[in-house]
């Protein structure tokens, strides 16, 4: 049996445990795909395919021995390149760090895949430093859409949004600090879950932000989606943010529940500003097939966005400070800059935008009370052409690179959990964020998959391959 | 003509010890002034004095 590009990871799971092909097979037939199409969607920076053969061979060898398999048997999985991976270097898409030292271990996330039978084939690109929202990057090229490929991926995640929108794999993991897994699901047109602050371990991946850093997985199924977060749940002592109060909490089981008895609203103020017509009709379309009707402010979102640009600009100055000083024509001159002055903003505006962070935590906390899940859109428009550096919002110029987070950066900011759903509008997708209350990833998974049902949302193939 | 913010770049470079060439300045200059811009956004909101940060230290 071959596998189709589109097959899905539960698909995969279910005929490699079942017998009907090997987990060899599915691993021979993702890294033919790369073969074949990544050198026009420049997603992997490493190929790990002996290591993935091997663990293949493994997984067929249990089968034949009538071991019990884990859900994710044979699925191939891709990760971004800041996660560790035992033996290459965590370059965290920079060149600086391709001069450390190969990793000894995984991280924890690819440990727990690979415990539920899934298959590392490969480390993907992303924005250098994960400070971006384009997915371009200046030392490996960009990572390109799958759809049309003169278009950013999305970032900074990019390389694993153009990886599974060009259904190379049908899971790949990233982080999201500001956006950067719900940017390119929308661009890219698949499903992105950013779970709750604190959900999932960070463990061995190498950070940005530690206040708002936050890691999860991408595929072009709500199903797919919920497999890899479920397998990846649990405590970690090795990452200090990492929850030790919820304990496992699977989704999968509970997908199919009806969302009948959810009072599902849409996000106004901020997140109705800023739009191309496309974002209009995304948000529009979701609401309307959810019949949701009721339009609820959140307040000072605006405000949101700037304090958690703030936090970013100066942790992320913090962490690699030392760099700037040692190495600062090694860096993408773009995130050089902005790292410079996030190093000079006053001590006293990041304290003020941590205690302004609570204060918006409250009010959020206030409006779930009579919400479950809030629609908003995901970003301001389609994929923009690589390279583009201004859009224009609402009759004001902006830079593209800082601005196409502004609709995720509030949400993020008090790490609620959101899936990006994507709409397949012609002749580019493009996604929103359905957002729930802190540790309800299970209600933003079922609505998502209520959509899916409907046809609302969906995956759609990549063109031109 | 130096720009209002290139005295203050100059300190902070020098005691941070962070290099700025002057072919950097005006895109530096250009991302403080939009850092300001929205630092002085959370600034103005007026919080309670009590008001604790997002992150709290545990012992």
């Amino acid at each position: 049996m071959t596998t189709k590009p589109e097959m899905t990871a539960s698909e995969i799971a279910n005929a490699v445990a079942r017998g009907k092909m090997s987990a060899l097979d599915a691993t021979e037939a993702a890294l033919a795909r790369i073969k074949q199409r990544d050198t026009l969607l420049n997603s992997f920076t490493d190929v790990t395919a002996d290591r993935a053969r091997a663990k293949a061979r493994a997984i067929d060898a249990d089968i034949a021995a009538g071991k019990t398999v884990g859900p994710l048997a044979g699925v191939p999985f891709a990760v971004k390149n800041l996660f560790d991976v035992a033996g290459l270097p965590t370059r965290a898409g920079s060149k600086i760090n391709r001069d450390l030292a190969p990793s000894q271990r995984d991280a924890t996330l690819i440990e727990r895949l690979e415990a539920a039978g899934a298959v590392l084939v490969g480390a993907l690109n992303m924005g250098e430093y994960a400070y971006d929202f384009t997915g371009e990057n200046v030392h490996d090229g960009p990572s390109r859409n799958p759809h049309d490929i003169t278009r950013m991926a999305g970032g900074s995640s990019g390389g694993s949004g153009s990886a599974v929108g060009g259904a190379l794999v049908p899971i790949a993991l990233g982080s999201d600090t500001n956006g950067s897994i719900r940017v390119p699901s929308s661009f890219c047109g698949i499903f992105g879950l950013k779970p709750t602050y604190g959900r999932l371990s960070r463990a061995r991946s190498f950070p940005f932000v530690a206040s708002l850093d936050h890691l999860g997985p991408f595929a072009r199924s709500v199903t797919d989606l919920a497999l890899a977060y479920d397998a990846m749940q649990g405590p970690d002592a090795d990452d200090a943010a990492c929850t030790t109060t919820r304990g496992l909490e699977p989704t999968t089981p509970l997908l199919a529940n009806p969302v009948s008895d959810l009072r599902i609203a849409i996000a106004g103020g901020h997140f109705q500003k800023n739009l191309f017509p496309e974002a209009v009709e995304a948000v529009s379309r979701i609401a309307k097939a959810l019949g949701a009707t009721r339009v609820v402010d959140v307040p000072e979102a605006s405000r949101a966005r700037a304090a958690a640009y703030v936090i970013t600009t100066t942790e992320g100055a913090s962490l690699h400070l030392d760099r700037l000083r040692k190495r600062p024509n090694d860096f993408d001159p773009a995130v050089r800059d902005r790292l410079i002055a996030g190093a000079m903003v006053p001590a006293p505006l990041v304290d003020r935008a941590q205690k302004f962070r609570r204060w918006y935590r409250a009010q959020l906390a206030e409006i779930f009370k009579s919400v479950d899940v809030l629609i908003a859109p995901a970003t301001p428009c389609t994929a923009p052409k690589l390279g583009q550096v201004n859009f224009n919002l609402d009759g004001v110029e902006f830079p593209v690179r800082a601005n196409i987070g502004i609709h995720t950066q509030p949400i993020s900011f008090i790490g609620l959990p959101v899936v990006a759903v994507p709409v397949p509008l012609e002749p580019l997708p493009i996604g929103v964020q359905i957002i729930a209350a802190p540790w309800r990833e299970d209600i933003a998974l079922r609505v998502a998959h209520a959509l899916e049902k409907m046809g609302v949302v969906a995956a759609p193939s990549p063109k031109g391959f | 003509m130096a720009e209002p913010l290139d005295d203050y770049i100059d300190a902070v470079s020098k005691a941070l010890a962070l290099p700025v060439e002057e072919a950097w300045r005006p895109a530096v200059r250009a991302n403080l002034e939009v850092s300001l811009r929205l630092g002085r956004l959370v600034d103005e909101f007026a919080l309670p004095d009590d008001t604790e940060p997002a992150p709290i230290f545990t012992a």
